[in-house]
């Protein structure tokens, strides 16, 4: 690897440097939530619902009050009047999409277990759940209903009792002549595919605190977020604290995949609790009360068709999707869905296109964006439903794929939008070359004709993605609360280092090491004379925060052009000083030359604050800020394979195999990248093969903590062959695309492709998620008999 | 009122001392019977490296050393290890240099958002004092009791071959 020492400056972008982030966490100096307390501070304790559906009769929160160290504790009924609006749900993509009133405690009915009923603040973390426990409630049980279809049924108990419905929305898109197409079709694949439920699982539960400053109604909020400064104003409206009192910090965050892209009840408990007792609140989240109150991710009926002439070309595509949304929309609930609503066409170029979805209210946990948000789930029905296609028409997957790729670029793909660059056959060309292809068909070949019990699979998935959230007007003709931009300010100070100030929220994603290296080059300044600020509503006001793999694309070309306008002012005072046209100055890693002369930004900088010399009108200081609204997407692509060995005796499935090559781009960091797509692809193969939230019928989580959600170890996971493409998006002075949910979004259909591969001998080609050795093996033993 | 009514409290939940040497430092204690070790660590002693990532000692993030040997500090009472040394992450480095382990983890990407890492490094420190050259097969069972969300355990592999001298 490189270290700063080798490398000139100004040729920073591009290196795989160590990370400035390491220092701290692998010290335990970071502070997480978690670690942080405050003088006077007490704990919050949320008592939760363990019916998934029941009429609350009577809270009495007695008991709770008289044990030692509780300092109060509260129904929900005692708590309405503090909300002034709604837990946030920033998208509702239809006009009549049913938005239920979600307070933070349940009043009147809890909908899913986990859902909270009152709460309990004491001197002690144990104080507050030991009360909690001493909190009576009478309940009078409803009928539940847990399954997204049922609930649409005629008769099915009603989640909401005012809508009326299970229904929350239907939305449709649709282009060309989609009946046509299938009318004339020479063939037709439909298929049923299943996203079962996952817990996302970031390492770090949820936490918050917070402080508040009664004399001046200033409160300041450390969370666990993803997302404080979208925490700051939606709760700022729940709560009715004025927007410019509200502080949100994200410390350290550790991980979230989504799961912490949301604005949570205990944040607005902790708030309104702090003000009204005055004194500080902190709430940490136990691993198995997450798995009911942190949001989970999926949980979709997809019903895929193709239209194909005979050669296998894919004229049209229909999609429809039934999602289960749990009980309450979170902040991008009803939304997630339809960020695969574009892409059921996948990298394919196709005519004609029908995508419908429905979402559905049931008495589970709400759903919302888990890693790929949507773009997982339009690649795994796309890519199981071409391989359908071609296993029909008799044809190899690779043909087909071939046969139907985008490739002429900026394309526009059937859904409407158009795609930035690149170049589908390069990936997949250099993935084969990587897996030695026609190797393993043979091994494959000669198992299968000797029968052995030891059967192997190929799989593919060729995906497409759209991602770097984004043009904030077409979030807007769909309906999205929020912009899609973000922000940088860049601050050179006296003495020659440099403030980057970011909007984007790093929770493992490197920014720090990432936008240094791009403020860094621009400026012709050392890697390690940047310091990269973050997270903190107060130090970097303006920002739309991290999810949907936006932060590089939008909050890093937000950095870069932050650098150019330093640079334009920094021309400026160089060509003042060394008395030259700004036209003659050149600027090369730092430093204008001109008329035998030359100046660094190090020098201007120290130039601008004292403000000696600068031109007429100019104001001192050298700093600038940029807000970054991208004109398009970006869109990643590539081609994964996975190669399993099926044990046709047991069901057992071993990855034995999986090839990765991406297209994201230009690289700023290709080490970073790397282990981006290391992390997205083990997701994704977990849910290929292990990961499942289970309810039972009457709404209680079956899989209720880790001990039986299977998170996968470095024991069941194999190591990744890597490989990289790069076409530059055109739409981004960088050229870079998103790198966060490639490798989720990807793989999932490569490992379900390949053990179906393996299992295609034996008649077996309906195959659900997880392929765990019971469900390969009943599948099996369904088609031997 | 309230401290009088904590007092007698405390006396019917019979406190017990203990004395812990935790990163070579001895600590007597007086610690309530189901104080769990991680937070005798965290709470107790602010040690907050060694971070709680479940209820169900099924994470790893809390790893530390019982001398000299992995454990899950949330699985052990403050009570048990009474007399016992114990090493977290924040005892690793000698004299500001990190351990070889921390250093690898650094080298090889071994971390994202770092909250299993310190679990990890001690776990694998563990292992290596065990098992000095272990295969790649050895380490990931190994560290099978640990879970990582980000990384998808290749540069944590990767990071314990090089802190055990394989080129990598």
């Amino acid at each position: 690897m490189a270290t700063i020492t080798e490398l000139e400056v100004g040729r920073v972008v591009g290196a795989p440097l160590d990370r400035k982030e390491d220092a701290a966490l692998l010290t335990g100096q970071a502070k997480f939530v978690d670690d942080m307390s405050l003088p006077g501070m007490v704990w919050m304790a949320v008592v939760r619902s363990p019916y998934a559906h029941a009429r609350i009769a009577m809270v009495n929160v007695d008991g709770a009050l008289a044990h030692r160290g509780v300092i109060a504790a509260f129904s929900g009924d005692e708590l309405a009047d503090e909300w002034q609006a709604s837990l946030p749900c920033a998208w509702l993509p239809t006009e009549d999409t049913a938005q239920p009133n979600h307070r933070p405690l349940a009043v009147d009915e809890a909908r899913y277990v986990g859902d909270g009923v009152a709460v309990v603040i004491a001197e002690s973390r144990s104080e507050a759940r030991d009360a909690a426990e001493l909190v009576q409630i009478d309940y009078d049980p409803l009928p539940t209903v847990i399954d997204a279809e049922k609930a649409l049924e005629d008769g099915s108990p009603l989640v909401h009792e005012e809508f009326g419905t299970n229904r929350c929305y239907t939305w449709n898109l649709a282009t060309g002549e989609v009946d046509e197409e299938f009318a004339k079709a020479d063939v037709t694949v439909k298929e049923r595919y299943r996203q079962q439920r996952l817990i996302p699982n970031a390492i770090e539960p949820r936490g918050v605190i917070v402080q508040p400053f009664p004399a001046t109604g200033e409160l300041t909020m450390w969370s666990s977020t993803q997302v404080p400064h979208i925490a700051r104003v939606t709760l700022s409206m729940v709560t009715g604290v004025p927007e410019a009192k509200l502080r949100v910090v994200a410390p350290a965050v550790g991980g979230g995949f989504g799961s912490k892209l949301n604005v949570y009840a205990e944040e607005a408990l902790a708030l309104v609790l702090a003000r009204r007792l005055g004194r500080p609140i902190k709430w940490i989240e136990q691993r198995s009360e997450g798995y009911q109150s942190t949001t989970h991710g999926r949980d979709q009926i997809q019903e895929i068709e193709l239209a194909a002439t005979s050669e296998g070309k894919i004229r049209a595509v229909r999609a429809k999707l039934t999602v289960n949304f749990g009980a309450y929309l979170q902040l991008v609930t009803a939304g997630t869905p339809l960020l695969g609503a574009w892409l059921y066409s996948g990298a394919y170029d196709v005519a004609a296109y029908d995508f419908e979805c429905t979402g559905v209210f049931t008495n589970t946990t709400p759903t919302d964006a888990y890693r790929g948000a949507g773009r997982p789930e339009a690649t795994y029905a796309i890519e199981r439903a071409v391989d359908a296609l071609a296993r029909k028409l008799g044809k190899d997957p690779l043909e087909i794929r071939r046969l139907n790729f985008l490739r002429e670029f900026p394309a526009t793909i059937a859904s409407g939008l158009t795609v930035d660059s690149g170049d589908y056959d390069a990936h997949l060309d250099a993935a084969l070359e990587i897996l030695d292809h026609d190797d393993i068909r043979r091994q494959q070949s000669e198992r299968r004709e000797r029968g052995d019990t030891k059967q192997v699979g190929i799989g593919f998935s060729t995906y497409l993605e759209m991602c770097g959230l984004a043009p904030s007007r077409v979030l807007g003709a769909i309906r999205y609360g929020a912009g899609g931009w973000d922000a940088a300010t860049i601050r050179f100070l006296p003495t020659g280092t440099v403030q980057v100030l970011i909007g984007t929220s790093p929770h493992g994603q490197s920014h720090v090491t990432t936008f240094s290296q791009i403020v860094a080059e621009r400026l012709g300044i050392p890697y390690d004379d940047v310091e990269v600020l973050h997270g903190d509503t107060a130090v970097a006001p303006l920002g739309m925060d991290t999810y949907g793999s936006r932060s590089l694309t939008v909050g890093g070309v937000a950095a870069y052009h932050a650098a150019e306008r330093i640079i334009d002012k920094a021309r400026k005072i160089a060509a003042h000083q060394l008395e030259v046209g700004e036209d003659e100055l050149e600027y090369e890693n730092g430093t204008f030359s001109g008329n035998g002369n030359s100046l660094t930004t190090k020098e201007l900088a120290l130039q601008a604050w004292t403000a000696h010399n600068l031109p007429d009108g100019m104001e001192p200081g050298l700093e600038a800020s940029f807000v970054y609204d991208p004109p398009n997407f970006s869109w990643p692509s590539g081609t994964h394979i996975a190669v399993v060995e099926v044990d046709t005796e047991t069901g057992d499935v071993d990855l034995i195999r999986y090839v990765a090559v991406d297209d994201v781009g230009s690289v700023i960091n290709p080490r970073v990248v790397e282990g981006q797509i290391h992390g997205g692809v083990a997701q994704g193969i977990a849910q290929a093969l292990w990961e499942e939230a289970v309810y039972d019928e009457d709404g209680n989580l079956v899989t209720g903590s880790m001990m039986n959600y299977m998170v996968p170890s470095a024991a069941e996971l194999p190591s990744y062959e890597l490989g990289r493409t790069e076409t530059p998006s055109p739409t981004n002075p960088l050229g870079v695309k998103g790198v966060g949910e490639t490798g989720t979004i990807a793989s999932t259909a490569a490992v379900m492709n390949a053990v179906v591969d393996a299992l295609v001998p034996f008649g077996v080609t309906d195959l659900d998620m997880p392929a765990t050795p019971e469900r390969v093996w009943r599948a099996l033993e369904e088609a031997r008999t | 009122m309230l401290a009088l009514s904590f007092s007698l409290c405390r006396k019917e939940l019979a406190v017990g001392q203990v004395s812990i040497t935790v990163n070579g430092a001895e600590h007597i204690l007086e610690l309530e019977p189901r104080e769990l070790l991680v937070y005798v660590l965290r709470e107790r002693l602010g040690l907050t490296g060694t971070n709680v990532g479940c209820d169900t000692s099924s994470c790893g993030a809390c790893t530390v050393l019982l001398d000299g040997e992995s454990v899950k500090s949330c699985t052990l009472l403050g009570v048990q290890v009474d007399g016992h040394e114990i090493t977290t992450i924040e005892g690793l480095a000698t004299n500001g240099t990190m351990h070889p382990v921390q250093e690898a983890f650094h080298e090889q990407h071994g971390l994202q958002c770092g909250y299993c890492t310190p679990g990890f490094i001690m776990a694998a420190v563990s292992l290596l004092d065990e098992t000095p050259n272990p295969s790649e097969e050895e380490i990931r069972h190994a560290l099978e009791g640990n879970l990582c969300r980000c990384t998808g355990y290749q540069n944590i592999v990767r990071a314990v071959q090089a802190a055990a001298g394989v080129e990598v």
